[in-house]
Formats: structure tokens, sequence, C-alpha cells
């Protein structure tokens, strides 16, 4: 499982622009579900199974897009200025660097700040692409670019860029291998543009018409020096969403996914997340309402280049959904 | 579908005399969001000949459809909205005199608005948005920008019977054409109505066109969310007017963040707040212009959003693209237009639209 994140931390995907990853998603998916298909904006949609009487129709979600920089202006001495596409913090940019989907690489450098004491924006950065005139510079406006960071096994905890959200299309393709006489359909939604609001699984879930819908994505941590007040921690185990700023989980699913892995002996936390939301938010909100919930993996350093989670966590939020779903739901 | 039977190619619609009068009636009509009556009967009068079936939605969107003849149809949503930036009555603080409290409609800076004429209501009254002479006006109060609150609609003794609360003012800026530039308010977007109404009275074959004059756009893309659902395109359009920031800046720097430029053709969305466009769409724009010799420009990513934002997110989904007239001085009072920028966009989503086929959409975005 670990090369199979590798593989996909290692493949670009920024927001509206996912179809480098999904062909590489869909190459693994493809021999295990019944039907794969792709629809108008780029979800990708593979389904497993047909409902028995005891079944039901669901959607899982965990979305293929990451954050990444749009080329705004080239300058007449071939820098390239930008903008995010969705969730980049400035304070992670300088120094870092790029990988634009023509192939083209660069460095993001700053403009002298000395005597700024605000922190340094965006519109004060550059991506140098080493070209030395605007006319040398293979970069044009529009085109995008992610993050370029090496994959790092430290053993139990692994580092990449776009580990949100490739380890929850990880969990779910593991799942989706591991599955077997479910009495459920399943449709394994591998959704585009989350990061710039749940675009994707908007339509995705209009599309399936679920009843029940999870999203498997990740959440962050309490667990570092002087960091955010939160109970959620790497290495207790996934953590079922009770809340966060986009949805309240239905309670009926969060006692399920306890109810499972309790009786399974699954290590789990409750997860409340003050900022932040997932593609549950737009299944939650699909049509005449779906019940849905959120399982995550706790990850450090969300949305920056180097995304931390632990592989136990992430073997745990396996077994814990191939558990839900293999019985019939009972949502109570 | 068959290239064969393609039916020979129409022109692009001419932008001429008529067009610029047209321009000029939809420019002077007020359609403040919520209240777009006056441009909607316009858009009516001009459409009703050329479209097969013609309807006001429950939110006030008309929706017209001209069906195409040729084989295996895209249905092509084009939106364009009705609706302005303005200014809504909301206390009359002074029966007598006239002096009315107002709070602003969409997108509006207050530092437009100090000693602009303004035309309210129906009936277009006229009023002005009064200001403290700089006389009075204290070295303090001159560092301090202007609140709305700080500002009062005055229609005088004699007009106040003719205004209440709750009507909707614009400025009262005319329509003008001085060489290549056209002057009005709101060409944001009756750029984009003026455009689809001349898409409407001359549509393609090759596809069924689902125009959408839509409402309510500057308070949130509302009209055309349920435009899209209601019409259910396989493609949709924004057709709308965005700014040109394209000005020297002041130290002589080079200006970064332009946004757009006038004279440089229409405006190819990539990226807004709202919506990230559909790139087979973006690249089958961009080798239509240059096929067919047009300029275009790519309007640079960033903020902002059009009615391309809702529609694309319509049921199971909708590839979507957007396509502005540059404009500068957008949401003030007088907004400027290249003549040549609403030619080349005419002539761009006509072609566009005329060489549209399923067959781009085969490959998965």
């Amino acid at each position: 499982m670990k090369s199979l994140i590798q593989k996909f931390v290692e493949t670009p995907g920024p927001s509206g622009y996912e179809s480098i990853i999904r062909q590489v998603i869909r190459a693994e998916v493809e021999p295990l579900a019944d039907q794969v298909t792709v629809d108008a904006l780029g979800n990708l949609i593979a389904r497993k199974g047909t409902p028995s009487s005891n079944g039901m129709k669901i959607m899982l979600a965990a979305h293929m897009d990451e954050i990444g920089l749009i080329a705004t202006h080239i300058d007449e001495n071939g820098f390239v200025r930008f903008t995010t596409i969705g969730g980049v913090r400035a304070y992670n940019c300088p120094g870092g660097r790029v990988r634009f989907l023509n192939g083209t690489r660069g460095v993001i450098g700053i403009e002298n700040l000395e005597g700024q004491s605000s922190p340094p924006l965006i519109d004060q950065m550059f991506i140098d692409v080493g070209a030395g005139a605007r006319k040398d510079c293979s970069v044009r406006v529009g085109d995008v670019a992610v993050f370029e960071r090496p994959y790092l096994d430290l053993g139990k905890r692994l580092v990449a860029k776009s580990m949100d959200d490739r380890i929850g299309v990880a969990v779910l393709i593991e799942t989706l291998r591991q599955i077997d006489n479910s009495p459920h359909e399943i449709y394994f939604v591998f959704s585009v543009q989350e990061e710039v609001g749940v675009r994707g699984a908007t339509t995705a879930a209009y599309g399936i018409d679920p009843q029940l819908g999870l999203a498997v994505d990740v959440t962050g941590t309490g667990d570092t020096p002087k960091g955010i007040k939160m109970e959620v921690g790497l290495g207790k185990g996934p953590a079922i969403k009770v809340r966060d700023a986009g949805m309240l989980a239905d309670p009926r699913v969060v006692d399920w996914m306890v109810r499972t892995a309790e009786a399974s002996k699954i290590p789990y936390q409750m997860e409340i997340l003050e900022r932040g939301g997932t593609d549950a938010r737009a299944i939650q909100l699909t049509r005449l309402g779906v019940p849905a919930g959120c399982l995550s993996i706790p990850c450090r350093y969300v949305h920056s280049p180097s995304e931390m989670v632990d592989f136990d966590d992430v073997e745990n939020a396996v077994r814990l959904l191939v558990g839900l779903l293999s019985q019939p739901v009972d949502l109570k | 579908m068959s290239s064969q039977t393609s039916p020979q190619e129409k022109q692009a619609p001419r932008v001429g005399a008529a067009q610029l009068k047209l321009l000029e009636r939809l420019t002077n009509a007020c359609a403040v969001s919520g209240d777009e009556g006056e441009v909607r009967q316009i858009v009516l009068d001009e459409i009703r000949p050329h479209v097969d079936e013609v309807k006001v939605d429950h939110l006030g969107n008309v929706l017209a459809s001209k069906a195409g003849s040729t084989q295996d149809r895209l249905r092509v949503m084009l939106a364009a909205h009705m609706d302005e930036i303005g200014f809504m009555l909301t206390q009359n603080e002074d029966k007598e005199g006239g002096i009315f409290r107002f709070g602003v409609v969409g997108g509006v800076s207050p530092s437009h608005l100090a000693g602009q004429p303004v035309l309210i209501g129906k009936g277009h009254v006229p009023g002005v948005i009064g200001a403290k002479p700089v006389h009075l006006t204290t070295n303090d109060e001159l560092r301090t920008p202007l609140s709305v609150d700080s500002l009062r609609i005055d229609v005088g003794p004699g007009n106040s019977s003719k205004v209440k609360v709750g009507d909707r003012a614009t400025f009262a800026t005319r329509f003008s054409r001085t060489g290549a530039s056209l002057r009005a308010k709101a060409l944001d977007d009756r750029l984009g109505v003026a455009t689809l109404i001349e898409l409407v009275k001359n549509a393609p074959a090759n596809i069924d066109l689902l125009a959408a004059f839509t409402v309510q756009e500057e308070v949130g893309l509302r009209g055309a969310k349920v435009a899209a659902y209601a019409l259910e395109p396989d493609v949709a359009i924004a057709l709308d007017s965005t700014p040109a920031n394209d000005l020297p800046t002041w130290d002589g720097s080079e200006n970064t963040r332009y946004n757009t430029r006038l004279g440089e053709g229409p405006a190819i969305y990539v990226a807004d707040a709202a919506t990230l466009s559909d790139p087979r769409l973006i690249r089958f724009l961009v080798e239509t212009a240059l096929a067919a010799g047009i300029p275009y420009q790519i309007r640079q990513p960033g903020g902002g959003g059009t009615d391309a934002g809702a529609m694309h997110k319509q049921r199971a989904g909708i590839p979507t693209v957007s396509i502005s007239v540059p404009g500068r001085y957008l949401h003030t009072p007088l907004s400027i237009t290249r003549l040549s920028d609403w030619k080349n966009t005419v002539a761009l989503v006509y072609t566009a639209l005329s060489q549209l086929t399923s067959d781009l959409f085969k490959v998965d975005r």
C-alpha cells in the first residue's frame, strides 16, 4: 500500500486539472470495479456490487485534486506572477519548488520585504523558472502548477505533498480491493475540485443519488508544539467526524461508525474540526438530503508541502471502512 | 457528426448602427438586481420573433430556445445577466425635503458615490447622492473614506412622493460613443445581453441554442443557478464583462495586475473565485480564435465570478467557460469599452458555436 501512496503523491493534480492523477487511479480501480465512468466535471466513479434486499446505494468520496498555483502574469524579465488554487498559505511558499503541468520547474522567490511588519503576501512572490526574459519563459498565463517535495517514509509516519487527499484515495482503493460480498451497491468516487469548494462531489452526488454518503479525507491534529486545540492526534486511529465548519455529521452515521469500530476493536477517535470541510458536506445537501458522515485520516501540517500521516491510522481506516461496508447498514 | 452535411458557414453577426442603438437602450435602462423588468422587456421584444420558445421563470430569468437543424446537436446554454449594481432606498429621513438613506446592491465602492446623479424607480426619478462640500470638511474627514451610511440620496421636495423606500436606483449616466470607445453605465453586463440577443437572432444551425438572460448575478449568481437547472444543457457559456485595470502604474513599474486590457480582444477565463473553466473549452476557444484570426486574451486568473460559477455545478455537472468583453471602471458611474473588443467577442463566440460538436467531449475533462 505504501508504494501505491507514493505513486499517488508524486503525481500532480491541481484542482480543475485532474486528468493525469485520474489516469493513475483509473489503472488501479479498473480491474477491481464492476463499472468505471468519468462525469462532466472529471470525477472518476467506480461502481462495485448491486444492492441486495438489505443493501443500500452508498457513495464514498475521496478527492483526487490537490492545492496548487496558477500563473497570472509573465513579467518582462521572465518571472512568473501567480495566484493560488485552493488553500495555499503564503508563509509556506517562499523557497518552495513547483512543477507546472507542462513540465516546467521553478522556485518561489519573494520581493525584498525589509521594513514590512505584516506577513508576506502571494502578490509579493514570483516563480523563477530560470528564464532570462519573457520570451524565454515556457509558462503562459493560466498554466497550473503543484508543489514539489520528495516523498518521505519515516517508518510509521509518511510525509509528502498532497497527502490531502491522496491518502484518502489510497484508502478507498484498498477498501475496494478487500471488499467482498458486500450487500451494497457502492460508488467509489474520486472527486475533483474539492479544494476550491467541494464542487466535484456536488455534481457526483447528484448524479449517483445515494442513500448514504461517506467522505474519506484528512483532518488536522492538536498534537504538535503549541498546536491548535484539537483532540485528534496521529497514531490514535482514524477519526470519526462529528462536526466541521461545513457539516454536522448525521448522528446515526456517527453511531454506526463508532459501533462498528468498537465491535471490531479498531482504534478510533472522535473528531471535531473548527475549520475546513469535506465532500461529505456536498453529499449531505444533495437533492432531498442524504445521511452523511466522514472518516478522517489525522494529518499534521495540512496544506503544506510536507503533510504527515501515520501508517497505522491508514491501515485501521481501511479495516473500519471494510467493516462498515461488509454488513447491512443499521441507522438508528 | 459527419462534416459532409454541415451547411455553408454563415458570417458572424455584424455589430453596426442597429446593434449600437440596442446597446444604448440597454445601458440606459435601469435594472438593479431583483428588479430587472425594464431590461427584460427590451430582451423579450427583441428575441420573440427569432426563437422557438421563450418564457420568464419564477425568478425573472428569460429562458429562450432556438433549435438547430443538423444531426447530433449539442444543447448549448448561453447566459448573460440583465441585472446591474445599484442602490436601494432604505429610509425616508425628510418626508418634505425628499432625503433618503440608501444601501448598495451588489459590489459598489462607497468611494465612487458622492456627488453622483442617480435615477430612481420605474419612473427614473432624478436624484443626487449628496456629500458635504469641501469647505466644511475637516482634515480628519478628508483622510477617512466616506461610508455609505454617511451619504444620502436627495430627490428634492417635488419628487419625494414619486419614490418610496424599497425603490432601486442606478447611476444616471447616459450612453455615448467617442471614437473607438463606448461609454455607459452597466456595460457589465448589457454588453453580454446585447451579444446574446445578436446570437439568438443569428443562431448557428449545428446547435440547440438555449439563451438565459439571467437575474441577480451581481448579488451571487442566483438567477443562473435555477436557469441552468431548468435548461439542463450539455455545455454552458457565460457572456459577461470583466474589468480592464490596464492603466500605467503610479510609479512606472510593470503593471502585473491588469486583469484584462482594452483593445486586445475577448477575455477567456481560466480561473476565477467561482469557476475553474473546463480546459477543453478553453483550448477550443483559443484554437478557434487563432484559426479565425480573431484577437483574444486570457483573463488573469484571480477573484470574481460569473454565472459560470452557478451553472457548472448544476445537476450532474456541466462543462462551462466564461468569455467577457473587457471594460474599464466597471461598477462605477461610467465604464468604458472598446467597440473592437465587443465586435471580436461576438465574432469569437459565434465562430466557436458554429464549430462546436460533441467530439470535444469525447475526451474526459
